[in-house]
């Protein structure tokens, strides 16, 4: 019903759209050049005629030529970047001198529901624009920003191709439920990258969908901007605590068509690979242990004969190309882009691939006479995927370096396995072939994606000053696939009833949301204020459907319990939203914003189910007083506070209140007499859920000098989190389960910010541009339980190690950060060597538990983290790289733990696997997972980018060349031992390496 | 003008509708699930939610062996029977286990503390199932059903009472002094605490008042997995034998009537010892069992259960397919030196039950991380009792496992007689002793003309190996924590010592103390 009512609004107003073309009346030719404040000229600058149709943008020498009605009397100069200006019809000729808007005067900012002039913020946000988004091979948009704010911390999840990142705010804001912003495109808020079944969307876990930001083609994006504190966030209400990333597509800038074709060409390399032994060091140790102790030559007569590198074997130099091609102009009154994308990706893991094709209409009509203004977005992406089997990685680094990748007989399609000494049959439990798990597992998924909006502002007649908002908008997503293992293969043999492995998989979801506001402008001059009033209503709903499919094995028979209860699983939340801001302006020097916003989720019980989050900021643009208005030095100065409360239910399950039964799976039955009964299984459940609110405060300082030649910002904030969603033991017999999610607890981050902009040279041939960003966060877990009446309760244990059966690394302590580290005190010899078992007894009881004996050691996450990037020009040339660096954070190294033992090479279960050296330093006969030896200091200074960029300049018939050439992931600096110390949770186990890239790329505009 | 009027009116409109359609869509309902009144509304639904209440003591979830009810624990450790046979065994003579697991090493040095995460799966796990009976008796109370159906319901509410009664047993023996709760407190109640001997009272109560109204179908009369009234008696009996222990009063007499009830119900004994531990054994032929946790390879996945107890006893030079898991073998427990001296021979050729794989293990521990040190057991395979390994095979076994079988009355009888109780006879204790001892022997070659106190906790170290009752056996003799009593590496050394007496109880999970403020820690622990 929902999207049927959709569709007939959409073809009205496209309509509406296509009767506005009217015809051109008498025309006149003026001519002119746009160049910056150093007389450099800027390209791309869109030229309007104010009030009429049509429009051009400025070549790449600045020039423009336009036609306008002979009523035209001014023409609107805007571009990114830059302040927007507005010139008379003169002459035939006009020159223009647009000032850099990196300044705080004249820069509009897309806000939550809307844009203001930047000078008029009175929040902490900040904005990245095309110029300064990181270059390269940049798969998924939230790449674009690594680096390059104070307070949003961008952490690749891998090295896979299209995988998402961990994006933070400003520290963590939840412990047990969703961290990461909500992403909001072109005004649309997109759904929850986490999903309501608890698992997040990663393309390893739902394969063939991405999170909203991955289905974007970056070159289509025009600005980044980041809502940081509570009072530019709260217009989100409830799903901004973790704060909202704002995405700005390219749009149509009027005028002649102009066309932008871009193509790189990437090879990725693995930057550095797991420490392990050689097949000759291996061979001598094992030796070395025979020598020793005789009765271990039953493995020495394991060993094989060949020489391995396995990371050799399942690595390799990927090729990515990409190219994109974009047109943008005005059809009559309408201004468009069209874009195309196609990219294709290899993963540095063999077999692992990731073909994308985008495309995005952008258009932007104005009619009746400006006071209708709609906007129509449309992004589509379809991919199609091999996803690599990532358990190869673990593999390559256990895998006996003496054996040969390949066996001489025809078992298991001639990859060599480990057998079972006396059957021959395969060893069930030892690791597997990682040539093998690569080559023998096929897994293709295919996606479509499609998110898109129509908004519609009518300026209503009635009130000058009045619109009414209509944004009507859908994310639609279909991924499918299929994924087989031959019979021959060693991970499939066991399988019943008979070898071989097929599987299908299918998963919908569909987003729709609906947004009506009004809104309603006033400048009255005679009391030099300014106001701006918005009521919205807005409506979003999210299904998400996974199909459910028996496995098959080789023959087609259904593997054992895994036909499906339910055909499908689908869940789906709603949110109600009522909005209302208030913005007054006085003389332009004192801001005051006010906003409410009550939200209504379904996944709350009908008691809990509405939620209200205020904001309130103020600013003082001191600047603007008469007593500094004159200041030479001084061009900016503003002074903003803010306060606000948001709130969060993302992460959260769907129905989590609602007590229900539900039917056990086909292999969990029970057998009652002669049958298997599935069992009708009770749900815990939690009817007192509510919102998880986050109360933050901010005060910050904007600033600029010397003609805002050095200009920042300076924020310091506290944010505190109360009822939080906590996964925690609840009393045993009072719910169908001991441990669950309920709100419980609270926490803080507190934190401050620099962003530090500075241009040390400027000048016509040659320029320079400085970007640093520092950020310090801390943060303490406030309280955990209700009663905390027991002074032995140590905390929620949490971060689950490879090693062992669920063992746990990290805990939740009141008094202390989330996540820290909770180990055992390692003792060392003499020599500096730590002593198998040799910790400190911390509770004087004689033995060594791994518990009670335990502390607080360090935190994953980096109190300090820093950013810098660097522009120089230099006539046609520009040199770019960007910096970043995190200091204090910690690093559990799981691969050296879990394989720096004895034990751990020679496998009671009688097969070899290949050590971490960390085992010459350790000489660890059995793992010491706890020690604290394994928690190290990952600080970094890493070198992510590199870029030098040529100006062709005219290739002939209006062609503008500019050729480059990228280096990413170029270098670090860092005293931990893994592979990467940037791990998002602190615990380093085999993750999949992050490629060093090199790009070349050529970019045409005509 | 007329377009942009027409623009308003869609705008509004939309708004309009928007407004009074969406706020029903607050209320969303999941698409899989039904209430409990739609359960309890037809005979086979009821009797799908009375497999939850049997399921939760074989499983660890209801959604494959991944899956688990309880939190806080490895979900493949979160079934029932792993964490008893942890807790019941690890502590005692009978085994140890090479792994590093959470909780598992604390077991045999004889210090764990209310932190150890086995403790809190198995405290967590007997309370899921308690609570998944109170509410299947509290819902079952509202199902509207007669004739046959209300016949069939009003047994399973009382193979609920009786599961539940079974799993406060439990935390009587293991924790002493548990939280409370029944079929009166709503989901979300706290529980309250209730003192050992109280619990005895209640479980006492329960089972007795199963007992007088008839509640459950008669002895050996009830559909295969399902609880009669043979295991009322059978509980109760090993109730009073640990009486003593439980409140301070001996109830010996008590043990004699019920196991007496249960001798005369007409089980009898398997005739080869060692079927009792095959694939097969759920077999209409193996009229020994009492009750048995029913698993199956294709059907009831899971990492626990004898899927745990076979899997985890192969190791070193044994081969996994040779025991029906082909895919399997986690070399982790083994039995210290008492056991096997327990028996006249190793090999078995005497005693049947002497079921050792010696092949390359030391019979002594030097390391207890070490899978060699240490006789390896071959008692639950999943094979049958033709040598034949259930179709499908691979890692999850078949085998059932037994919660109670008549061989355990037989022994009760003798030893609560040898306690001083009345209502048995001496002659008759020997009589049931040597039936065991006989189907041991295969013959009379082991039958005994007397026998003692010690006799019947070696017969019953022989007869119940791994069976997950030796803890509460050295407990009643007095062995457990005493120095009277060592077995290598116990309280962590490898000659043996004794520990504190505080240790023949359980702690309370520190998490749940916390979590309740209605619980007091047992004495001893913090």
């Amino acid at each position: 019903m929902r999207k049927k009512r959709l569709l007939v609004k959409a073809g009205v107003l496209c309509m509406l759209v296509l009767l506005a073309f009217p015809a051109f009346s008498q025309q006149r030719l003026i001519s002119g050049k746009v160049s910056d404040s150093t007389g450099a000229p800027i390209s791309g600058v869109t030229i309007t005629p104010q009030g009429a149709a049509g429009g051009t943008t400025t070549g790449s020498d600045g020039t423009f030529h336009l036609s306008v009605s002979s009523g035209t009397r001014f023409l609107i100069i805007s571009s990114v970047g830059y302040a927007t200006q507005r010139v008379p019809v003169s002459g035939a000729t006009i020159q223009v001198t647009l000032a850099s808007a990196s300044s705080l005067q004249t820069e509009v900012v897309v806000i939550g529901y809307g844009t203001q002039q930047k000078r008029d913020l009175t929040g902490a946000i900040s904005v990245v624009g095309t110029k300064d988004f990181q270059k390269g091979a940049i798969t998924t948009p939230d790449q674009l920003i690594a680096g390059k704010m104070a307070g949003v911390q961008v952490t690749s999840n891998s090295g896979a191709p299209g995988a998402s990142s961990t994006i933070r705010i400003r520290g963590i804001s939840s412990l047990n439920s969703n961290n990461a912003p909500l992403i909001v495109i072109d005004g649309v808020e997109m759904p929850s990258s986490v999903n309501s079944n608890g698992t997040s969307d990663d393309r390893s876990t739902v394969a063939g969908i991405a999170n909203p930001l991955d289905l974007l083609n970056p070159d289509d994006i025009e600005t980044v901007t980041v809502l940081k504190d509570a009072s530019a966030a709260a217009i989100y209400g409830s799903r901004a605590s973790a704060g909202v990333i704002l995405v700005t597509t390219k749009k149509g800038r009027g005028g002649k068509p102009v066309f932008n074709a871009n193509t790189t060409l990437t090879a990725g390399t693995v930057a550095k690979k797991v420490s392990v032994l050689t097949a000759g060091q291996f061979r001598s140790y094992i030796n070395a242990q025979v020598a020793q102790n005789p009765a271990d030559s039953v493995y020495a007569n394991m060993m094989g004969s060949a020489n391995t590198d396995w990371q050799n074997q399942i690595f390799q130099t990927a090729i990515t190309t990409n190219d994109n091609i974009s047109m943008s102009g005005a059809a009559g009154k309408t201004p468009y882009r069209l874009s195309l994308g196609y990219h294709d990706e290899q993963g540095i893991l063999k077999t692992d691939n990731l073909q994308r094709g985008t495309v995005g209409v952008h258009l932007t009509p104005r009619l009746l006479d400006d006071n209708l203004k709609i906007e129509l977005n449309l992004n589509g992406a379809v991919t199609k995927s091999r996803f690599a089997n990532q358990g190869a990685i673990g593999a390559a680094i256990a895998f006996d370096p003496t054996q040969s990748p390949y066996s001489k007989s025809n078992q298991f399609g001639g990859y060599y396995e480990w057998l079972n000494r006396s059957t021959g049959l395969l060893s069930a439990l030892a690791t597997r072939n990682p040539l093998a798990l690569l080559e023998q597992d096929n897994n293709i998924g295919y996606s479509a994606n499609s998110v898109g909006n129509l908004h519609v502002d009518y300026a209503l007649p009635v009130l000058p000053g009045l619109h009414a908002i209509a944004n009507l908008a859908y994310d639609i997503s279909n991924g499918h696939g299929t994924r087989t293992q031959p019979a021959n293969s060693a991970q499939a043999i066991n399988n019943s009833p008979g070898p071989g492995y097929q599987s299908k998989y299918k998963q919908n979801n569909t987003y729709v949301l609906e947004e009506y506001s009004l809104n309603y402008i006033k400048d009255v001059p005679s009391i030099k204020s300014n106001f701006n009033v918005l009521g919205l209503y807005s409506y979003a709903n999210n299904l998400i459907t996974p199909y459910n499919y028996a496995s098959l094995d080789a023959k087609g028979d259904t593997i054992t319990g895994s036909k499906p209860v339910y055909p499908t699983s689908p869940y789906e939340n709603t949110l109600i939203s009522y909005v209302g801001r208030f913005i007054y302006t006085y003389d332009q020097r004192y801001i005051l914003t006010a906003s409410i916003r009550a939200d209504g989720s379904s996944r709350f019980a009908p008691q809990n189910r509405w939620g209200t989050f205020p904001a309130v900021s103020v600013a003082w643009h001191i600047s603007r007083e008469e007593f500094l208005r004159n200041s030479n030095w001084l061009s900016d100065l503003k002074i903003r506070g803010s306060y606000g409360v948001t709130g969060n239910q993302d992460g959260l399950a769907d129905y989590a209140y609602i007590p229900s039964y539900s039917l056990s799976g086909n292999n969990s039955l029970y057998q009652l007499g002669p049958s298997f009964y599935n069992m009708y299984t009770p749900a815990a459940y939690n009817p007192a859920f509510k919102w998880e609110q986050t109360t933050s405060t901010n005060v910050g300082v904007d600033f600029g000098l010397f003609n805002n030649r050095i200009n920042g910002s300076v924020d310091y904030y506290n944010k505190s989190i109360s009822n939080l969603f906590n996964s925690v033991f609840i009393p045993v017999g009072s719910n169908f389960t001991n441990q669950m999610t309920v709100n419980i607890g609270t926490m803080k981050d507190q934190g401050f910010e620099l962003n530090l902009n500075a241009t040390p040279v400027r000048g016509r041939k040659f320029s320079w541009d400085l970007n640093f960003n520092f950020t310090y966060n801390k943060n303490t877990i406030t309280k955990l339980t209700n009663g905390n009446k027991n002074s032995n309760f140590l905390g929620d244990q949490v971060g689950v190690i490879g090693g062992g059966t669920g063992n746990t690394i990290q805990i939740q302590t009141v008094g202390y950060g989330a996540n820290s580290f909770f180990v055992l005190q390692q003792i060392y010899d003499k020599s500096g060597q730590p002593i198998e078992g040799g910790y400190a007894d911390l509770n004087r009881n004689g033995v060594i538990n791994s518990l009670t004996d335990a502390y607080h050691y360090k935190s994953p996450f980096p109190p300090v983290a820093m950013g810098f990037s660097s522009t120089f020009n230099y006539d046609r040339w520009s040199l770019t790289l960007v910096a970043r660096s995190n200091i204090g954070n910690y690093v559990y190294n799981n691969v050296e733990s879990g394989m720096g033992a004895t034990q751990y090479i020679m496998n009671p279960l009688m097969y070899l696997q290949n050590a971490s050296t960390s085992i010459y330093k350790t000489h660890f006969y059995s793992p010491q997972y706890f020690s604290d030896y394994y928690v190290e200091n990952a600080s970094f200074v890493k070198l992510d980018n590199v870029g030098l960029t040529y100006n062709v300049g005219k290739i002939g018939h209006g062609a503008n060349l500019r050729v480059s050439a990228y280096c990413q992931n170029v270098f670090v600096i860092t005293k931990y031992d893994g592979i990467d110390p940037e791990v998002y949770n602190g615990i380093d186990n085999n993750i999949y390496p992050r490629p060093r890239n090199f790009t070349l790329g050529a970019s045409i505009n005509f | 003008m007329r377009l942009s009027f027409l623009t308003i009116a869609t705008v509004s409109a939309a708004a309009v509708l928007g407004l009074v359609s969406c706020s029903k869509n607050l209320d969303r309902q999941p698409p899989n699930s039904i209430t409990a009144s739609q359960v309890f509304s037809t005979a086979a639904g009821a009797k799908e939610a009375l497999a939850k209440v049997y399921g939760a003591y074989a499983l660890t979830g209801s959604n494959g062996s991944g899956s688990s009810d309880l939190g806080g624990i490895d979900a493949g450790t979160s079934d029932f029977i792993r964490l008893l046979w942890d807790a019941n065994e690890l502590s005692t003579d009978e085994a140890v286990c090479a792994w590093n697991d959470p909780g598992v090493p604390d077991f045999h040095n004889l210090n764990w503390t209310s932190s150890n995460t086995i403790l809190l799966g198995l405290y967590a796990r007997c309370m899921y199932q308690i609570t998944a009976a109170n509410s299947f008796i509290q819902q079952a109370s509202s199902a509207k059903f007669s004739g046959q159906d209300a016949t069939d319901l009003a047994h399973y509410v009382a193979e609920a009472r009786f599961l539940r009664a079974f799993q406060y047993w439990e935390m009587m023996d293991l924790f002493g002094n548990p939280p409370f709760v029944t079929d009166k407190d709503p989901i979300g109640t706290i529980p309250k605490q209730i003192s050992r001997s109280d619990l005895f009272t209640y479980v006492e109560s329960e089972l007795k008042s199963l007992d007088s109204a008839n509640a459950l179908v008669p002895a050996m009369q009830n559909e295969y997995g399902r609880a009669d009234q043979a295991c009322v008696w059978a509980l109760l009996a090993r109730m009073y034998l640990n009486a003593q222990v439980y409140t301070g009063t001996a109830r010996y007499t008590d043990a004699i009537t019920y196991a007496s009830k249960v001798i005369g119900a007409g089980y009898s004994l398997m005739p080869v010892y060692h079927n009792l531990f095959l694939a097969d054994n759920n077999s209409p032929t193996n009229k020994e069992q009492i009750l048995s946790i029913a698993y199956d390879g294709n059907n009831t996945q899971n990492y626990g259960g004898t899927t745990f107890i076979i899997n985890a006893e192969i190791g070193g030079s044994m081969v996994p397919a040779n025991y029906g898991v082909p895919a399997g073998g986690w070399g982790g427990n083994r039995v210290t030196a008492n056991i096997p001296n327990l028996f006249p021979d190793v090999s078995g050729t005497a005693d049947k039950r002497s079921l050792f794989y010696t092949n390359g293990q030391n019979k002594q521990i030097q390391a207890i991380g070490t899978f060699t040190d240490g006789y390896a057991s071959t008692k639950f395979q999943n094979v049958t009792s033709t040598g034949a390994t259930p179709a499908g095979a691979a890692t999850y076994a078949s085998t059932d496992f037994p919660l109670f079988r008549l061989a355990e009355q037989y022994l009760i009888y003798a030893e609560a007689v040898l306690r001083g109780g009345s209502g048995g006879s001496a002659t008759q204790a020997v009589a049931y002793f040597n039936k065991i001892r006989e189907r041991a022997y295969g013959n009379t070659n082991g039958d005994v003309t007397s026998i003692t106190l010690q006799d019947i906790l070696d017969e019953r170290g022989r007869e119940f190996t791994w069976e997950c009752l030796r803890r509460s056996d050295l407990i009643r003799f007095g062995d457990f924590t005493s120095q009277s009593y060592l077995w290598p590496w116990k309280g962590g050394v490898s000659s043996g010592t004794g520990a504190d007496s505080h240790f023949n109880i359980f702690p309370l999970p520190a998490t749940d103390v916390n979590a309740n403020p209605n619980l007091t820690q047992n004495p001893g622990y913090n």
